[in-house]
């Protein structure tokens, strides 16, 4: 990588200056922030905490919210079975990004990051469908998915090669794999992307010396790239979690968490409340519950995986 | 200076922050300047965008200050999208709508215009043109809305050519009757019934029929009105006749997660021999054909067969119509524009093209199509009028029985639970 020119400390271009000073320092990075921090109150902060007050209410989101039904939201959502589907999915579209998605990622940025011919090529097509918005590849998916055989790319290769036309979305068991896979195709070539910026971090030097004590490429892979891509991996991990908790765009538009709530997602769920049925303070409480799943995630995360970077030493 | 300058800055940037939370408040427009009005409808079939479309060129051409901003939407979209804007309080001044139980949600929360004045002045000349049936739809607590620009009913739209090719020489008139010529097609190798129910709400219409032949009016103004339940005997029954039909898959392959376009497109390709469907079923048909054609004379209707046994009359009728609500915040030019596309040319517009059965008097003149002048005679004959479910009631109500109907299709819930899980619902909605 190469190294920025230093960037000289604006704030301590006059040194030796006085106490005074200090503070007048401190109020202009007060005031350089105040935008940022009025933004973030106003947009982050302000809607989290009306959230939280609206899950106290029964409220159709017209008007002012008066039905004031305490927890009641909180626990009723803990009774509905729909509910803990859509948990459980959540959590298996984790497993299986975690010990699908990603280990493919990793394998295809390890292939096109290496001297392979034509990997450019390879790269960007690899990369592309994560450029697209997800609401072309859910319609796009949803067309090659079609359960008619004249109209679906994916059941008419089925047909071809002998075997039966499945309904895809259609099927309560064939649904989530379906949309899986859809989810796969779009999001790998973004940790692909991540993995080959980690790969490229790591110095030839030691690969080198590796190979001069007579380290296969096995060997190679699995104790040199791998420990030496943790930190990046951690981070891929990160996301992927975040990403299928909050899962929601491809989910709505190819099954809207259907049939009968077989893909039912926790953010698909929320939004049936909300806009669909109109209940907008029990839609309110899912929103807080998902807030609360992804905070604890993420703090429990960053606890565990505080592990020294070997590269950067930190 | 250095120091002075970022200062300087500093406070531009916080005073810039400041200013743009609190910039002026639009002031309300005067009415004889120019006019914006917004319109929002879900007509996304070529014909009938474009006859919308030529209303209000015309309109615009004879009012030079009105500017009619029209955002078209898909069904779908549109219910999303309105309901976002719905509760940000900020309505169109005219769009899309059903009315019954979710236009009365909105009227409730003060969203909509009140047009009674409007429909009255000059001794009701606007009122009087309408079908007071249909007007009524639009209407909540004695206070009118909206206005209909369409009535019809739900039916069995059918392909007589596959009918032929079944043996099937009449359609049938009783339940009975239907589920033998299903068992004829699926022995001549036809998908009998094209179904949408990933979308839910097509599916829901079979149910509401089956509850509507089986216990009839009384039932379920009894469950309405809570002198009755969601879980009585018809209720539960027609989930079993649900299954007696499901028994017998009648549906295209892949059917539970299906939109309603693909049923229109298999009905239209000549794919499934027929669909439970609404008065939009051909221009649907016809605009999701792969020639744009639809099966023209091949199409034919026949009404939801009466159920052995069933208590409801034969005659009786689900369906509901398509019209237009007005926001809160219209202008008078916005009524004004409504009135304009209710005239009986406008109707005739949109009969011509076959896109809407005729609520205004008058507008009936050029109904040429066959089909069109049969479902207007049934629905004439029918005593009692039931609104589809989704809409009659409230939409927390219409969504909870959608997906539990959905539940039957799918096998996951018995008739008996999903009549509970209405009911449970009911008991909530409908204090």
């Amino acid at each position: 990588m190469q190294s920025l020119p230093a960037i000289p400390n604006i704030f301590k271009l006059k040194p030796g200056t006085g106490a005074p000073r200090k503070s007048q320092d401190n109020l202009m990075i007060f005031l350089f922030l105040l935008p940022a921090i009025v933004l973030f109150l106003l947009f982050v902060v302000y809607p989290i905490l009306q959230s939280i007050y609206y899950s106290l209410f029964n409220w159709n989101g017209f008007g002012p919210a008066v039905d004031f039904v305490g927890l009641d939201n909180f626990r009723n959502i803990l009774k509905d079975r729909v509910f803990l589907i859509a948990l459980r999915n959540g959590f298996l579209i984790i497993a299986l990004s975690l010990s699908v998605q990603l280990p493919l990622s990793l394998i295809l940025a390890v292939l096109v990051g290496r001297d392979l011919p034509g990997r450019v090529f390879f790269r960007t097509v690899f990369f592309l469908p994560y450029v697209l918005s997800e609401v072309i590849a859910a319609l796009m998916w949803l067309f090659i998915l079609n359960p008619d055989p004249d109209r679906g790319f994916i059941n008419a290769i089925i047909i071809f090669l002998g075997g039966r036309a499945q309904p895809w979305l259609g099927s309560t068991t064939l649904v989530l794999p379906a949309i899986f896979a859809a989810l796969t195709w779009k999001y790998f070539g973004y940790h692909m992307l991540l993995f080959m910026a980690g790969l490229q971090n790591i110095p030839a030097e030691i690969e080198e010396a590796g190979r001069v004590d007579g380290v296969n490429t096995l060997q190679n892979f699995f104790y040199i790239t791998l420990p030496l891509l943790s930190s990046t991996i951690r981070t891929s991990a990160y996301i992927s979690v975040l990403g299928s908790l909050q899962q929601f765009i491809l989910v709505w538009i190819m099954s809207k968490g259907g049939p009968v709530n077989a893909s039912e997602m926790m953010a698909t769920y929320m939004y049936r409340f909300g806009f669909v049925r109109f209940q907008l303070g029990y839609g309110s409480a899912v929103a807080i519950y998902m807030f609360l799943l992804c905070l604890t995630f993420s703090v429990i995360y960053m606890h565990l995986t505080r592990k020294p970077d070997h590269l950067s030493g930190l | 200076m250095q120091r002075k300058l970022f200062r300087v800055l500093a406070l531009i940037v916080m005073v810039a922050t400041v200013l743009a939370g609190c910039g002026p408040k639009a002031t309300e427009e005067v009415s004889s300047g120019p006019v914006t009005v917004t319109w929002w409808h879900i007509s996304t079939a070529e014909e009938h965008k474009g006859a919308w479309q030529k209303l209000a060129d015309e309109y615009m051409a004879a009012h030079p200050n009105v500017t009619i901003e029209i955002t078209v939407l898909e069904n779908e979209a549109f219910k999303t999208k309105l309901t976002t804007v719905m509760q940000s309080g900020n309505p169109p001044d005219i769009f899309q709508s059903w009315g019954g139980g979710v236009m009365n949600e909105y009227a409730q929360a003060g969203l909509l215009k009140d047009i009674t004045a409007d429909l009255d002045a000059d001794g009701g000349a606007w009122r009087n043109t309408f079908a007071p049936g249909a007007l009524g739809v639009y209407a909540y607590k004695g206070q009118n809305y909206g206005v209909p620009w369409d009535m019809g009913m739900i039916g069995f739209w059918y392909n007589k050519d596959l009918f032929a090719q079944a043996g099937i020489t009449t359609p049938p008139t009783t339940w009975n009757e239907l589920l033998e010529d299903v068992k004829a097609l699926k022995a001549a190798g036809i998908t009998p019934i094209a179904l949408g129910e990933g979308d839910k709400w097509p599916g829901m219409h079979m149910w509401a029929y089956l509850v509507t032949r089986l216990g009839g009016k009384a039932n379920f103004e009894g469950a309405l009105l809570r002198t009755g339940s969601f879980t009585d005997q018809p209720f539960v029954q027609a989930g079993y006749k649900l299954q007696e039909l499901m028994a017998l898959e009648p549906f295209q392959d892949g059917f539970l997660g299906a939109t309603y376009g693909d049923e229109a497109t298999a009905v239209g390709n000549s794919k499934a021999a027929m669909e439970l469907m609404g008065q939009w079923a051909p221009a649907v048909q016809k605009d999701n054909s792969e020639d744009k054609q639809g099966l023209g004379d091949k199409l034919g209707w026949f009404p939801f067969p009466m159920v052995e046994g069933g208590k409801g009359d034969p005659n009786d009728a689900v369906g509901g119509g398509n019209g237009f609500a007005i926001g809160k915040n219209a202008s008078p030019e916005a009524i004004d524009f409504v009135k304009y596309l209710t005239t009986p040319e406008a109707q005739q517009a949109l009969v011509k093209i076959n896109v809407a059965i005729p609520v205004v008097k008058g507008g009936e003149v050029g109904m040429t199509d066959p089909l069109m002048i049969t479902l207007q005679q049934s629905l004439a004959r029918a005593q009692y009028f039931q609104l589809y479910y989704d809409q009659a009631l409230p939409p927390a109500m219409g969504s909870v029985i959608n997906d539990s109907v959905q539940g039957i299709f799918a096998g996951t819930l018995t008739p008996e639970q999903a009549a509970k899980a209405i009911e449970d619902s009911a008991a909530q909605e409908l204090k």
